[in-house]
């Protein structure tokens, strides 16, 4: 199948190693990765910030790029989220029914990367190995947006090697919340010190999500206190292929 | 010049300005799906009961039948060591123990009520799903006030009266909605200090049912 | 026209607001003990209740049907709680309520009123207004009695004196009641409130208090309590001024069939509260002699014309999102500035009285949904926030300071970016030469303005020398020669 590949702007600058092991795990599994150069940003930022005019053009423009795709993967359920709750009421009050319909006929082919792969490709053993301890913090959009349930802990549980373990009070929101992250940094942090209690109290050596926004806010505070755990996408260790000593 | 609006005019203007101008008042088309009607038999469903008011520390006395309720009554009094007891005009007289202070309820003052210890009444229905029992103030049930300043409540339960769910009860007891009605499920309680449940700031800090009848 | 909402006009931001509520320890263990037990109270329940989401879904839609015919129920309701023999009265904004009130109590020769919990009267900050006109109100919540006697203000919806601990409430009870050998065990406090209300609630002639409900189809109202002195002071006193935000009617008396379900467990984690009362008119002998309702808009008509902003108004107040909330979490209700906290207040209070007084509220949360997962009338909180952060930019984007704002020029800017793949990857670009600057030990340190929030507490990652499209280009251009590793 031809798969293509949103990589999401920040990925694209910060994470370039999770878009690398989207690409190496789709083709392992035989697929045709494409990446529409023209992609930016979904627009979430923007209008989760308030900013909804601002916005329109970004969703317009990601719109047109992946008009044409069979399939969109996305690495990232922020994004999604924001694809499924907010484009159509976006393309509505623009007053614009090819907009509107040209979202409509996009949304369907939309997938976050745990549910391209086990929702539509019907997989959960893409023979990845990992012999680590590894906690999985499950993102609030995967949550309560995108429902997302047991998908990525049924992928991490087929992969060979790893040791999976549960977060105390996973579901509790990480702090990140975009720019809450800096507009409101004091309570940020308070609900980041509460996060890191709860998976330092696990043990594991790494910690994943479907979203490098919690990540790159978990891995700050982490590593500011002195932590040497890893973060990684949950691409990343799909893509591994480590075996054990 | 036009006359102020009132309060009233200003406000259901501001109202109906905002709202679609073609409504007429219909009533509301709800999809009620959620659960109407209970699936316990009626003794699952008198244990349901009693769980909850066991749960929320009641006292519980069980009788055959109506024969049965002077003994249960004066054992409710006697365990709280109360000699004295409030009861409704219309709270039928061959009921009550002997050997205990019976005063009627003849338009005693708010003073007088908050000295007896304890009250007596009937009720109009229960749910057993929260253990709450339905007081619609008339007849042996009394006025609102016998029930809420002695520090005791008995309360006599028939059986027939118990429904396994809240929209069951409600429905039961429909007939007297524009009546005043006190729902009791377990006596008075807070959690304001420091989240720890303690019994009984202000409304009777004991409560027992008397179940009757039914069987 | 003097809508108030609480003491919101003079809060301070919330960010400013939040930091202070953050060095309090003991309130944030407080907090976080209280949230944590009824939160699991509440799912205990919810998990023993099959039909949840179907009385989540019935209460949405009887909601959103009442307050789409909202003139016709209050019209309803006033005429049939006036044949019952009470009296309506309806007042457009605080003052206008509270001088009715007042008006009333003063016609009864009154000079002291018991009051039951009402958040709607902290609402129109009711208590000054008695007091400046004489008249003493006892409130006779224990939990309320608290936050009045140790003179502070209610910091949670359902437990608003959860901000104290039992040492602390000893002390204000000691000192108010002049008591010295309490204790502060639990049931010694609520023995000490008890003794101390009881002659209040025999002798004071005039009760006030609110309403969780107000049914149309009979006029009668709905108290849900669980200590008895709503009871007390609904039943005793000879004259009940009840307050009732226009919000509160519900069509008929079935309705309570999903709201007595929904509330209790939603609010305390109880299958049922201890005491409701309903009562309608005035009923000989039995209860007040003289019975007034007073309808409040203070605001509320204001959130008619939008489907998505009188949502808000489904509220039927059961603090679930606060316990649910993780941002309320850390920083207790008095950080929101207004009566009404966490996620619901985020959304009422600046939409009551003005976005202008509470700009800073739509943006206190980090949008995670919790809020929304528990509420029992399904309030699209974080839905109704982002469309409240859109109004907040477009008004500011029409002042000068706002269009000159760090977020205003910073998101233009993006914007732009964001439009154009050759700025996008010369921003990248810029973005990894300017960072140099702030580049230290491996971490990007001390980054300025706004983005200083992020380092203040957070390591950051440099960004990588490769972005992932360089990486994709540099990979078809070597196409079709060797695979090369990329890591």
């Amino acid at each position: 199948m031809q798969i293509a590949l949103f990589v999401a702007c920040y990925n694209d600058t910060l994470f370039p190693q999770t878009g690398i092991a989207v690409t190496s795990v789709l083709e392992r599994l035989g697929h045709t990765v494409t990446f529409p150069m023209q992609q930016t940003c979904c627009g979430q930022m923007h209008y989760n910030t308030g900013f909804h005019r601002e916005a329109v053009p970004i969703v317009r423009r990601f719109v047109q790029t992946f008009a044409d795709a069979e399939v969109v993967c996305v690495p990232s359920s922020s994004c999604v989220a924001m694809m499924r709750e907010h484009y159509e009421m976006i393309a509505q009050a623009e007053n614009d029914p090819a907009f509107l319909a040209d979202v409509r006929a996009l949304l369907p082919r939309i997938f976050e990367l745990s549910e391209l792969l086990v929702d539509r490709l019907g997989i959960e053993d893409v023979g990845a190995s990992f012999p680590y301890s590894v906690a999985y913090h499950p993102s609030c959009h995967s949550v309560r947006v995108l429902h997302l349930g047991d998908k990525p802990t049924r992928l991490l549980r087929a992969v060979q090697g790893i040791h999976l373990i549960d977060i105390p009070n996973k579901e509790q929101c990480c702090g990140f919340g975009g720019t809450f992250a800096v507009k409101n940094a004091d309570v940020s942090g308070a609900m980041l010190a509460e996060k890191q209690a709860s998976i330092l109290s696990t043990g594991a050596e790494v910690v994943t999500a479907v979203d490098n926004s919690c990540l790159m806010h978990i891995y700050g505070g982490l590593h500011r206190a002195g932590s040497t755990i890893r973060t990684l996408h949950l691409a990343e260790i799909l893509a591994s292929q480590e075996s054990a000593q | 010049m036009t006359p102020t609006l009132t309060a009233r005019e200003e406000i259901l203007a501001r109202i109906r300005a905002a709202l679609p101008s073609d409504r007429g008042h219909e009533a509301a088309d709800i999809s009620r799906t959620y659960t109407r009607a209970g699936n316990l038999n009626r003794e699952a469903c008198l244990n349901l009961l009693l769980d909850r008011l066991a749960d929320y520390e009641s006292e519980i006395l069980h009788v055959a039948e109506e024969s049965g309720l002077p003994a249960a009554i004066a054992q409710a009094l006697d365990n709280a060591h109360e000699q004295r007891v409030l009861v409704d005009a219309a709270f039928p007289a061959d009921w009550l123990p002997q050997g205990f202070d019976i005063i009627v309820d003849n338009e005693l003052s708010i003073q007088a009520m908050n000295g007896i210890p304890a009250v007596i009444t009937t009720c109009e229905a229960a749910a057993a799903s929260t253990g709450t029992i339905f007081l619609v103030h008339h007849g042996a049930q009394g006025r609102r006030a016998i029930t809420l300043l002695p520090d005791h409540h008995i309360c006599l339960l028939h059986r027939a009266q118990v429904y396994e769910l809240i929209p069951q009860a409600l429905a039961a007891i429909s007939a007297h909605r524009a009546e005043s009605i006190t729902t009791i499920s377990g006596p008075s309680a807070t959690s304001d200090i420091e989240m720890t449940r303690i019994r009984g700031v202000h409304g009777p800090r004991r409560l027992t049912v008397i179940l009757y009848g039914g069987i | 026209m003097s809508i108030r909402v609480g003491k919101t006009s003079k809060a301070p931001d919330f960010p400013v607001a939040a930091k202070t509520a953050l060095q309090n320890v003991q309130l944030r263990q407080n907090v976080h003990h209280a949230a944590d037990v009824i939160r699991n109270k509440r799912a205990l329940r919810v998990s023993e209740t099959p039909d949840w989401q179907e009385l989540r879904n019935a209460a949405h839609d009887i909601k959103a049907h009442t307050l789409a015919h909202l003139d016709h129920y209050l019209v309803d309701f006033e005429r049939n709680c006036q044949n019952a023999g009470g009296t309506v009265h309806w007042a457009r904004d605080a003052d206008e309520a509270n001088a009715i009130a007042i008006g009333l109590i003063q016609q009864y020769g009154g000079d002291e009123v018991i009051k039951v919990k009402t958040m709607t009267s902290d609402e129109i900050q009711m208590n000054p207004a008695l007091q400046a006109a004489g008249i003493t109100p006892h409130e006779t919540d224990l939990a309320d009695m608290i936050v009045q006697l140790g003179e502070d203000e209610p910091s949670h919806i359902v437990v608003p004196a959860l901000h104290k601990n039992r040492f602390e409430i000893r002390d204000i009870f000691c000192k108010k009641m002049a008591l010295s050998n309490l204790t502060a065990e639990p049931e010694a406090l609520a023995n000490a409130a008890r003794q101390y209300l009881r002659d209040r609630f025999l002798h004071v002639k005039i009760g006030i208090s609110g309403a969780n409900f107000a049914i149309a189809e009979t006029g009668s109202v709905c108290v849900v309590e669980s200590e008895g002195n709503g009871r007390m002071c609904v039943t005793l006193p000879e004259v009940l001024i009840t307050l009732i935000g226009i919000e509160k009617i519900i069509p008929s008396f079935q309705d309570l069939e999903v709201f007595l379900q929904l509330l209790p467990r939603s609010a305390t984690g109880e299958r049922m509260n201890p005491y409701n009362s309903l009562w309608a008119g005035v009923h000989a002998g039995d209860g007040p002699k003289a019975f007034h309702v007073i309808l409040l808009d203070n605001g509320r008509t204001k959130l008619m014309h939008s489907e998505m902003e009188r949502e808000t108004l489904d509220c039927i107040r059961c603090g679930a999102c606060l316990n649910a909330c993780p941002v309320y979490r850390e920083t207790g209700g008095h950080a929101y500035g207004s009566i009404y906290s966490g996620p619901i207040g985020a959304i009422l209070s600046p939409q009551l009285n003005s976005l202008e007084y509470s700009r800073s509220l739509p943006y206190a949360s980090s949008l995670c949904g919790a809020c929304y997962e528990v509420c029992p009338v399904k309030i699209n909180i974080p839905e109704i926030l982002i469309h409240l952060r859109g109004r907040v930019v477009h008004d500011d984007q029409k002042t000068l300071s706002g269009t000159l704002s760090q977020m205003n020029l910073a998101m233009k800017g993006a914007a732009l970016v964001f439009g154009s793949r050759r700025r996008y990857e010369a921003a990248q670009r810029l973005g990894r030469m300017g960072q140099m600057l702030f580049q230290h030990n491996g971490q990007l340190e001390h980054l300025p303005g706004m983005a200083g929030g992020w380092t203040r507490f957070r390591d950051l990652r440099p960004l990588p020398k490769q972005s992932f499209r360089d990486w994709w280009k540099a990979r078809e251009a070597a196409k079709p020669a060797t695979e090369s590793e990329t890591r």
